[in-house]
């Protein structure tokens, strides 16, 4: 049984499919991407199966359980965590903040807690700002801990949401073009990262753009485009199938245009 | 190292923000307390307010919802006091909290259903509110008295002893407010506190991680309703007088702004915005028939030069030397 399994997933927007009857097994431990150019619909495709949007048909299964049309908290309570790419950090907090908001799932406590503040509370508080400082040193961005978050440039933008993902202890990792905006360094540390990160055996959905980055680090790769899954296979596979050719080579063309 | 050198590295910006906020606050309870008279209502109130303020702080504030209905549960506080006093004989201390209960109870009637509306609605939903709690308090005058109010509502006490000296009374009412500064402050550096945050700045990502976005909005909402009847509780126990003039429109306008002069989601601020929107009016009153062009112009000259309301003046000198790091 795969870890996440996708039957038929349907979305329609008015008249525009945007994801047309995908099916997608995500086996646990495995790195997966997930290509296709602008508007292929593979945010839509994360939106799904992370609660943020209803498909308007077909189901998710994750851990054997259904989580068709589960809110987000549920979903990511029950370890599918995501990123978003179009960031969404927590402004007003420094960068260790964000990532303490993110072991919310892995701590405990309320207004009670808040208030007493018996020992267990202070441990774990001391836990969470201690594991919020080690993923910020994981992704590079121990020195800016202090920083406010949204004033770090936007790569390392996406580095914080990663590691604020992290710290959610997730069991399935979703993310949506962490790469955007990172420059070739950069990018070859968050593909170092993400490597890291599936090896701590935590399964990895990627969504990316650079192809090359995709079929060195990933072990199998979904194409989407026009809401269609057009193949799936090994990175050697997909690099030799006209149709990934055609609609990459298109874009690629259309970018440099 | 001069002594200035050494005490600002072992006090930070914070450490001196501390000790002056601190004088400020024993010159001005000292001259209050050497002035007596009408000054010393005024601070009560302002007490009163912050209470009130402090409350509202972790919905708009912490959580960055917008309510303009609050004054509903103060109302619910202060009639709660006045009748459950006046008719029935309770002990104040009772009512007060037996009033907090029912108003948690009526944020939970009109907080769950609403609260999964977003933005203008919300904000429309909680105006009526208000609105309708006003309409309630001069209609159903068997319950309230309409108009006329309810008066000789008791002192707070406990037992044989009661709150009657206005000292003693702002006193009380200080430590009072001191007491949910303190709670505000417990509450924010926690995991509720940095739930509630993350929603303010992005509901998107505190689902991802796995926040229960419309359960945290409901507790704020339930602790600014708890304080807002604290508040209305305690006008009515120390003015001894409520009537729905006191709980209405008016009291929307003026909470707002000691929340953005003193500065909305910090701790200290609406506690301090209190003090302030309450005294300049005293303070600009010499200014004989110009008063009321001062006061605002005061407001706008430090909603221009102090946005982040007067509480962020702390972290002004802590931003610099972490930017000079950075540089250099
Ligand atoms: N909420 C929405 N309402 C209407 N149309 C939408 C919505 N979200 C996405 N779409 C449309 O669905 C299609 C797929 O969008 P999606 O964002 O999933 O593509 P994508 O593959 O992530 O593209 P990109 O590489 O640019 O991020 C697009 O045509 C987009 O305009
Ligand atoms: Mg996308």
């Amino acid at each position: 049984m795969a870890l996440l399994e996708v039957r038929g997933l349907t979305k329609r927007f008015d008249g525009l499919v945007a994801n047309s009857d995908i099916d997608l097994d995500v086996p646990e431990g495995s790195l997966f991407a997930v290509i296709g150019p602008n508007g292929a619909g593979k945010t839509t495709f994360f939106n799904m199966i992370s609660g943020f949007l209803q498909p308007t048909s077909g189901t998710i299964a994750f851990a054997g359980v259904q989580i068709t049309n589960l809110r987000q908290d549920r979903i990511a309570a029950m370890g599918l965590v995501r990123t978003f790419q179009l960031v969404q950090l927590f402004g007003g907090m420094s960068v260790a903040e964000n990532v303490e908001v993110g072991c919310h799932l892995a701590t405990k406590g309320g207004i009670g807690a808040a208030l007493v503040r018996p020992p267990w509370f202070r441990h774990q508080e001391a836990d969470v700002r201690a594991k919020a400082l080690e993923l910020l040193d994981f992704v590079g961005l121990g020195v800016q801990a202090e920083q406010e978050a949204t004033l770090l440039p936007y790569g390392q933008q996406r580095l914080l949401e990663v590691a604020r993902a992290l710290a959610a202890k997730p069991r399935l990792l979703l993310l949506d073009e962490p790469a955007a905006g990172l420059n070739a360094h950069e990018t070859e540390v968050l593909a170092d990262i993400i490597q890291r990160v599936n090896r701590q055996n935590i399964t990895v959905i990627l969504i990316e753009h650079d192809v090359a980055l995709v079929t060195r680090i990933a072990h199998r790769i979904a194409v989407l485009d026009f809401g269609r899954k057009i193949t799936e296979g090994t990175p050697d596979e997909i690099k030799r199938h006209p149709e990934v050719i055609a609609a990459y080579l298109g874009t690629e063309e259309a970018a440099h245009a | 190292m001069t002594l200035r050198a050494i005490i600002s590295t072992k006090l930070g910006a914070y450490g001196y923000f501390a000790i002056a906020l601190a004088v400020a606050i024993a010159l001005l309870f000292a001259w209050v307390f050497f002035k007596g008279g009408y000054l010393l209502t005024v601070l009560q109130l302002a007490m009163i307010y912050g209470v009130f303020c402090v409350g509202l702080n972790f919905f708009m504030g912490y959580t960055g919802q917008a309510s303009f209905g609050q004054n509903a549960f103060a109302a619910i506080g202060g009639y709660g006091s006045a009748i459950l006093t006046v008719q029935y004989g309770w002990e104040p201390i009772l009512a007060l909290v037996v009033s907090m209960a029912v108003a948690g109870v009526a944020a939970v009637v009109v907080g769950y259903p609403t609260l999964r509306l977003r933005g203008h609605y919300l904000a429309m939903a909680t105006f009526a509110l208000g609105l309708i709690t006003y309409d309630v308090s001069v209609q159903w005058t068997d319950l309230t008295q309409g108009y006329m109010g309810y008066s000789g509502i008791p002192p707070l006490g406990i037992g044989p002893f009661t709150v009657e000296d206005d000292k003693l009374k702002l006193v009380c009412l200080a430590v009072i407010l001191a007491l949910g500064v303190w709670v505000s402050s417990r509450l924010r550096h926690s995991r509720f506190g940095r739930a509630l945050r993350a929603i303010s700045s992005t509901e998107l990502g505190a689902a991802a991680l796995g926040i229960r976005v419309s359960r945290y909005k409901l507790l704020a909402f339930i602790i600014a309703a708890l304080y807002a009847s604290a508040a209305g509780s305690l006008f009515a126990h120390t003015v001894g007088f409520i009537s729905p003039e006191v709980f209405g429109l008016q009291m929307v306008v003026v909470t707002f702004t000691m929340l953005y002069v003193g500065g909305i989601g910090t701790v200290l601020g609406p506690a301090i915005g209190a003090v302030i929107a309450s005294l300049l009016p005293e303070v600009v009153r010499s200014t004989g028939r110009f008063q009321d062009i001062a006061y605002a112009a005061v407001l706008i000259l430090m909603l221009i030069f102090v946005p982040k309301g007067l509480s962020t003046l702390a972290s002004i000198g802590r931003r610099r030397p972490i930017k000079a790091g950075a540089e250099g």
